[in-house]
């Protein structure tokens, strides 16, 4: 199927960087996995999954040859089915549920998601169809996992959908903030694809707030989603975070996953931040090159957001990790990185500095992934309450207006809620539900 | 190690594993093979006249990821001449004199037809006969193989023929595409047999293929009902063993065949009464390195045990294979879940609830973990829940009954026994 959004520059599904974190299931594998399932009851691994895809009928029909039927029933409860066999922590959810641990090894549901989804990819077709027109018209703004997940249920559910998208491309951060030998683009980029193709059309290359302002999006439809994500990594408020070879860990994933290559990257590279962001800029820059990459992290080794699959992936590929250490200053020479100059801070885990225990080291790059700043700007034109950029929602994610709702990292309050892909496409399908309650509501 | 030799009706044999008369027995190359990897006998592949094969011969039955538990075939008895089978014959009991080789013999049914074949292969020292009566496809049509062995009358007429001729034990192989197979077991008792073998093969088409929609294995796009063997079908085998052991009036020794796979397949047709064993399919899957396992498992089994010889097990169960008439309506067993090792799949609960008696309940356990429960008043003990359970004695059947009392169907109508 041609993609609606070849992208010229592409954000390559070309660009692979390198072997994939893990390699698709062998088929002789495929059949023995598939058969090792114990079909539970009532399976704890679908009670683990926060979209409640029914793991043992996907891998029932794997299992008996039949991939479409099984790529359906993944697909039908997640939207990013594909995206997730990939890049879920399957460890803390579906796979850690499975009644084979610990006496056993957890049936590889991830991987044979990926093998139902991967078939269903090449095969080409189109699963879904939009439902009876309601005459209702959403707009959602964001392209992302969260944004998608709403438009295909919204769309299945009769009600015209546009979704206002910044970026070229749809899919967000799985299309362009995550490292394409964990996702690549294409994956993402095929998704978006599956949305549209139920007439949902995708605006991409349009700010809200900039290319339309919020009152126009407002008005001329019966209901807005504010799926926005998240923006760039915010400022750490130090001396020499402009100088040249000091990068936003996004921004640097993007340019990695757009080119192959990232102009300008040094031999020694330090990444500060503990989550997923920061993984993902490490080992890209070492699969970009770099000889030496460290990342810094405030707290211990335990407080690390980041899956602890991610981390060892990343000690398989060569990066090096440094706990209870802050950035203090980073040091340049004309302008340039040179070096950074770390502090100590308290073990129990306060990140308080402690005085009198900074030392430098020598750095051609420092990659900032501490976070992600909130588009609080956006959800204010919108009338929106926040919570320092955080919307404020309700159990059916409606805000405070009432023909407004939010979904996804927008409304993720740190700690809250693990801001997963999969935990944003079910609160694409959750959303769905209540714009079409709503919805019908009105016209009833 | 125990004594693991047995007798068949005077074929004495080093051990009781013997290879059936099927593809592993074509030739000397591989019977050789096969006595080198220590198999105790084996009953070559079945002589006659020259016929000719079809190719595209078997198919396997799959289930889930495990491969042939049964497998069909279309191939005839030997298509190589008799000659070069009775020189091969000679040379492998040459090489191994302490191995029987049973020629299997399958021809027209007539006497004189009978008799030539017995004069023939006697010329070479074989150590019995067995009579093919059992193969179901092909040369049944040609009025041979299972037509001969599902008319008694015909059994007991052809074994009376083969022994005028016979100077070795006869042994004949019983069908099992019949009603009750007892009735050709006495015709062969009747006739005169040494011994009987079962069961041959079960009529079969293994299945269709969904692409071409043609039969499988098909010939050229058309395919012939085939026998069934191999682990899928030793619940038929090992009733209709046991069903021959018990009957008074098959008054012959019994070799037993049908999806014999491992030392644990060999105990149990033993102690249903089988004096030695005859394996096919499992060396057609895994080659005749699988005796070796097999020897030692058996001797293992006996000498934890204390048996000194594999011949004090035979027929040991035999007794208690009865008629339902004669079962014990009194005894009574209930599920009991060990929670302890329950990993939560709620496959006993599905299972009792939608095929069962509905007795197992999902309780709220400590930590809120499901607690599954039988509830032991209603449950009738019927074994569902511990057979799907994928834990090795999680679900275990407990006798609640006391074990004083013993009724039977047949004392509450006050049957004859």
């Amino acid at each position: 199927m041609k993609s609606p959004f070849t992208p010229a520059p592409p954000p390559a599904a070309a660009i692979s960087l390198g072997p994939p974190m893990a390699e698709p299931l062998a088929p002789l594998d495929v059949i023995v996995e598939a058969n090792r399932c114990l079909n539970c009851y009532d399976a704890p691994c679908t009670r683990a999954c926060p979209t409640s895809i029914d793991v043992p009928r996907f891998i029932r029909r794997i299992a008996s040859g039949d991939l479409l039927g099984a790529a359906r029933t993944i697909m039908e409860a997640n939207p990013m089915g594909a995206s997730c066999a990939r890049v879920c922590p399957t460890d803390q959810l579906c796979e850690g549920a499975c009644v084979y641990t610990p006496a056993a090894p957890a049936i590889r549901i991830g991987q044979l998601q990926q093998h139902a989804t991967d078939w269903l990819i090449a095969d080409g077709r189109t699963l879904f169809a939009p439902g009876p027109s309601s005459g209702k018209r959403v707009a959602i703004v964001g392209a992302g996992p969260a944004g998608l997940s709403a438009a295909r249920d919204l769309a299945r559910l009769g009600h015209a959908v546009t979704v206002f998208e910044r970026d070229e491309l749809p899919g967000g951060l799985n299309t362009y903030g995550i490292v394409p030998y964990r996702l690549p683009a294409d994956i993402a980029l095929w998704e978006a694809e599956q949305v549209a193709a139920l007439g949902v059309e995708i605006r991409t290359g349009v700010d809200v707030g900039v290319d339309i302002s919020a009152n126009e999006l407002l008005a001329g439809y019966d209901a807005v989603v504010l799926a926005c994500g998240m923006g760039a990594v915010p400022r750490l408020g130090i001396p020499g975070e402009d100088a040249e070879g000091v990068w936003d860990a996004i921004d640097f994933i993007r340019r990695a996953k757009e080119a192959g290559a990232v102009p300008g990257l040094g031999d020694n590279v330090a990444v500060i931040g503990g989550g997923n962001t920061a993984i993902d800029a490490a080992t890209a820059s070492k699969r970009l090159g770099a000889s030496s990459v460290t990342m810094f992290y405030r707290r211990g080794a335990e407080r690390m957001t980041a899956y602890a699959f991610e981390i060892e992936f990343a000690k398989t590929e060569g990066v090096e990790f440094r706990h209870d250490v802050l950035p203090k200053r980073i040091l340049t020479d004309g302008g340039r990185v040179t070096g950074v100059e770390l502090i100590r801070t308290d073990p129990s885990g306060s990140a308080r500095p402690i005085p009198g225990t900074e030392y430098a080291i020598a750095i051609d790059n420092v990659i900032l992934a501490i976070g992600q700043s909130k588009f609080a700007a956006l959800l204010d034109a919108f009338g929106v309450i926040h919570e320092r950029g955080i919307a404020v929602v309700d159990d059916a994610l409606r805000t405070n207006r009432p023909h407004v709702f939010a979904a996804g990292d927008c409304t993720f309050r740190a700690g809250a809620t693990d801001a997963m892909v999969v935990v944003a496409a079910e609160q694409g399908k959750s959303i769905a539900r209540s714009i079409d309650a709503f919805l019908r509501e009105g016209s009833g | 190690m125990a004594d693991l030799s047995t007798n068949l009706a005077g074929i004495r044999s080093p051990n009781p594993f013997w290879l059936a008369s099927a593809p592993p027995t074509n030739s000397g190359y591989q019977v050789m093979r096969a006595f080198a990897a220590g198999w105790g006998g084996a009953v070559w592949k079945t002589l006659g006249e020259p016929i000719v094969n079809v190719t595209s011969r078997f198919a396997g039955l799959n289930v889930g990821s495990v491969k042939m538990i049964g497998m069909n075939n279309i191939e005839l008895i030997t298509d190589r001449p008799l000659a070069d089978n009775l020189r091969e014959i000679a040379e492998c009991k040459a090489a191994y004199p302490d191995r029987p080789i049973v020629a299997s013999l399958m021809t027209e049914c007539s006497q004189r037809s009978w008799h030539e074949l017995v004069h023939a292969v006697q010329t070479v020292a074989i150590d019995g006969f067995e009579l093919n009566f059992g193969c179901p496809h092909g040369m049944s049509e040609r009025g041979m193989g299972s037509a001969v062995g599902q008319d008694p009358a015909l059994v007991e007429q052809i074994t009376r023929w083969v022994k005028e001729a016979a100077r070795v034990p006869v042994i004949v192989k019983l069908t099992p595409n019949i009603t009750d197979v007892r009735y050709t077991a006495r015709a062969a008792a009747r006739g005169g047999a040494d011994a009987i073998s079962l069961i041959n093969t079960l009529n079969s088409l293994m299945g269709v293929d969904l692409e071409t929609w043609n039969p499988i294995p098909h010939v050229d796009g058309k395919s012939s009902h085939g026998g069934f063997c191999g682990p899928a079908v030793k619940p038929i085998a090992l009733n209709m063993v046991g069903e021959c052991a018990r009957d008074a009036q098959v008054t012959v020794p019994i070799s037993g065949i049908g999806g014999i796979a491992t030392w644990r397949d060999a105990v149990e047709f033993m102690l249903m009464g089988a004096s030695n064993v005859q394996v096919c399919t499992a060396v057609m899957r895994d080659g005749f390195r699988i005796v070796a396992d097999m020897i030692e498992g058996l001797d293992n089994y006996l000498g934890d045990r204390g048996i000194a010889a594999v011949s004090e097990i035979v027929g040991k169960t035999v007794p208690r294979f009865v008629d339902w008439n004669d079962l014990n309506l009194d005894y009574k067993v209930v599920a009991h879940i060990d929670p302890a090792t329950c990993i939560h799949c709620n496959r006993c609960y599905i299972a009792c609830e939608d095929a069962a008696h509905q007795c197992i309940d999902r309780l709220a356990g400590e930590g809120g973990a499901d607690l599954l429960r039988v509830d032991e008043e209603h449950c009738v003990g019927c074994n569902l829940c511990s057979m799907v359970c994928p834990v090795e004695e999680c679900i275990t059947m407990v006798r609640v009954d006391g074990g004083e009392t013993v009724h039977t169907w047949r004392e509450r109508l006050s049957l004859p026994s």
